[in-house]
């Protein structure tokens, strides 16, 4: 049966309602990674501080396809499936390092920094004998190759380089300019942390999409008064909607207000205070006064500013029901020891002991769990309101709709768009 | 030479240490630190390409009451029961007058609410332990976490 026969039904032609199957079916997961993963989108890969110097090389994934990125001799990055083109073994185990090539452990075959293969032991055999036929030629036996695209530091790759539309357009309007302002000077990475969350890959990019939770489910931000529902912010997509920036100004609401309106709503609201709770202030680094952001480019990543803390969120799915959640925590070059600390203290914030973060890991694994045998039943995704996406601007934190823009698009690309579909 | 009543002392606090977060003591946990501790749980990934990058780091005692009211106060998390195994203790003069640096394993198996357990983490603790009085206490704990890609994620500490 296809996939398309088996998502006979979108309740409803806007995406506000989503079918849980949608999440635990084996061929859907395998359609979605050649599809999604593979097909015609830009994937986060990784920062180009991480590879400074020729050789330099990281290992990654993209989907659960394994990559390794790295600098080449004239300074440029390639990326390429990590997998010998011989018998198929994993080239590059570690998962960082500096070489003049990447030779397979397995029969020694050897590859550049461009990820065409260089040497093959024994290729005319031994005394006369063995060795590979006359028609073999190494120029056909390559790495296969990824397109990269190095947007201000940040790496993002394709499968489908012919394909793809241009990052740039890709990207849309609001979060090329997002992308430009995390990478407006050298970035300097400070650490990675790393949440193994045993969900459908999925759930997380809703909970990205999903402006709603932000102060329900992370009650440290409500609690201690951090940020509420009741501050300016909103949601910004690209026209496609597949993606979401969601923004926040502190400091914009009245203490009175708030605590009125998270009465009303029966959640409590700030109190209690922090005992030293001078890491968590936002020293003001932008033009803009946006205090926290986090941005979702489909399908694997979110860039995020929690305050002074910055990180990429690289999204790795390793089966339909579990995916690793890969955060690069980075400041820039250019800060002094003071503010590196800061941005290092401010990562107790998120990651998967994070304070205003590490829900998310719970939120993704209870849904997975309970919703695992009721495929034929679904979500219900309407707060902001149903029906057409209109605009890609909405300035309102109480809203979901950028999760209806994610299904659209991934119904697009997956072949099973409803009928009339919004997009 | 380390006196045995020391090296006895020493020993007891890092059982302590495990046994009061198992069972969930830990607004008492928190007085096993000096004021002026540091605690820091920090990804064995990052120590080994010398990145500062942390997971969890509070650099004195108000701090760390901090993550403790908030994981009571806040924090949504999965229900679970922690149960620490430590060994190998190693313990060495530090710098300083009664100031000892103690390195040891650690494993923590989790359970959840249907009993099912599952081995959560698994690194090694980098103590400097200094005397206050007649009492040894933790002025610098740092995690190492071998278990680096967390499962779920990590409410209750190491």
């Amino acid at each position: 049966m296809s996939i398309a026969e088996k998502i006979d039904w979108w309740p409803r032609d806007d995406y506000s309602r989503v079918p849980f199957k949608l999440y635990h079916d084996e061929a859907i997961y395998e359609q979605e990674m050649e599809r999604i993963f593979r097909g015609p989108v830009w994937n986060f890969m990784g920062l180009e501080a991480e590879i400074p110097n020729t050789g330099d090389f990281r290992t990654t994934w993209i989907g659960d396809t394994p990559v390794v990125y790295n600098r080449t001799e004239n300074g440029e990055i390639a990326a390429f499936v990590n997998r010998c083109a011989h018998r198929g073994a994993t080239v590059r185990r570690e998962s960082y390092g500096n070489a003049a090539d990447h030779t397979c452990i397995y029969h020694r075959w050897c590859y550049d920094l461009n990820g065409n293969l260089i040497g093959v032991p024994f290729q005319r055999g031994v005394h006369g004998k063995g060795g590979m036929s006359d028609d073999f030629h190494k120029s056909d036996h390559r790495l296969r190759p990824l397109r990269v695209e190095n947007y201000h530091g940040v790496l993002f790759a394709s499968f489908k380089g012919d394909e793809v539309e241009p990052l740039v357009d890709y990207l849309g309007p609001h979060h090329a300019h997002h992308i430009a302002r995390l990478g407006s000077r050298p970035m300097k990475v400070i650490g990675y942390q790393r949440q193994y969350i045993y969900g459908n890959w999925k759930f997380y990019n809703e909970n990205l999409r999903d402006l709603y939770h932000g102060t329900l489910l992370h009650e440290f931000q409500t609690t201690f008064a951090i940020a509420r529902m009741t501050q300016a912010g909103g949601s910004k997509m690209d026209p496609r909607h597949r993606h979401n920036l969601s923004w926040g100004i502190e400091g914009t609401d009245d203490d009175e207000d708030a605590k009125k309106a998270y009465e009303e709503a029966k959640v409590k609201d700030g109190v209690l205070s922090l005992k030293d709770g001078a890491y968590v202030t936002y020293r003001p680094e932008w033009e803009d006064d946006i205090s926290i952001s986090i941005c979702s480019v489909f399908p694997n990543s979110c860039f995020q500013q929690i305050r002074n803390s910055l990180a990429t969120r690289q999204i790795r799915p390793k089966s339909m029901n579990e995916f690793e959640l890969f955060w690069t925590i980075y400041g820039y070059e250019d800060d002094d020891a003071d503010m590196l600390h800061h941005r290092n203290m401010q990562a107790n914030l998120v990651g998967p002991a994070g304070l205003i973060s590490m829900e998310d890991g719970e939120a993704v694994e209870i849904v997975h769990r309970a919703t695992a045998r009721e495929g034929d039943f679904h979500s219900v995704v309407e707060v902001g309101g149903g029906g057409p996406i209109v605009g890609t601007e909405s300035e309102s934190l109480c809203i979901d709709i950028p999760c209806r823009g994610f299904w659209s698009y991934y119904s697009e690309l997956m072949g099973i768009e409803a009928e009339g579909g919004i997009r | 030479m380390i006196e045995s009543k020391q090296r006895e002392q020493i020993n007891d606090l890092l059982n302590d240490y495990v046994w009061y977060i198992d069972t969930d003591r830990l607004e008492e946990w928190i007085e096993f630190f000096t004021d002026d501790c540091t605690y820091r749980v920090i990804p064995r990934e990052n120590v080994e390409q010398n990145l500062p990058g942390v997971v969890i780091l509070c650099e004195n005692k108000n701090q760390l009451t901090d993550r403790i009211v908030s994981y009571r106060e806040a924090n949504e998390y999965n229900l679970h029961y922690d149960r620490h195994i430590i060994s190998n203790p190693r313990i060495e003069n530090g710098k300083g007058k009664n100031t000892f640096h103690v390195l040891s394993n650690y494993s923590v198996y989790q359970s959840n609410l249907d009993g099912e357990t599952r081995l959560f983490s698994v690194g090694y603790y980098d103590d400097v332990i200094v005397y206050e009085g007649d009492t040894p206490k933790f002025k610098e704990r740092t995690v190492v976490v071998d278990t680096f890609s967390i499962p779920t994620l990590l409410a209750t500490p190491l």
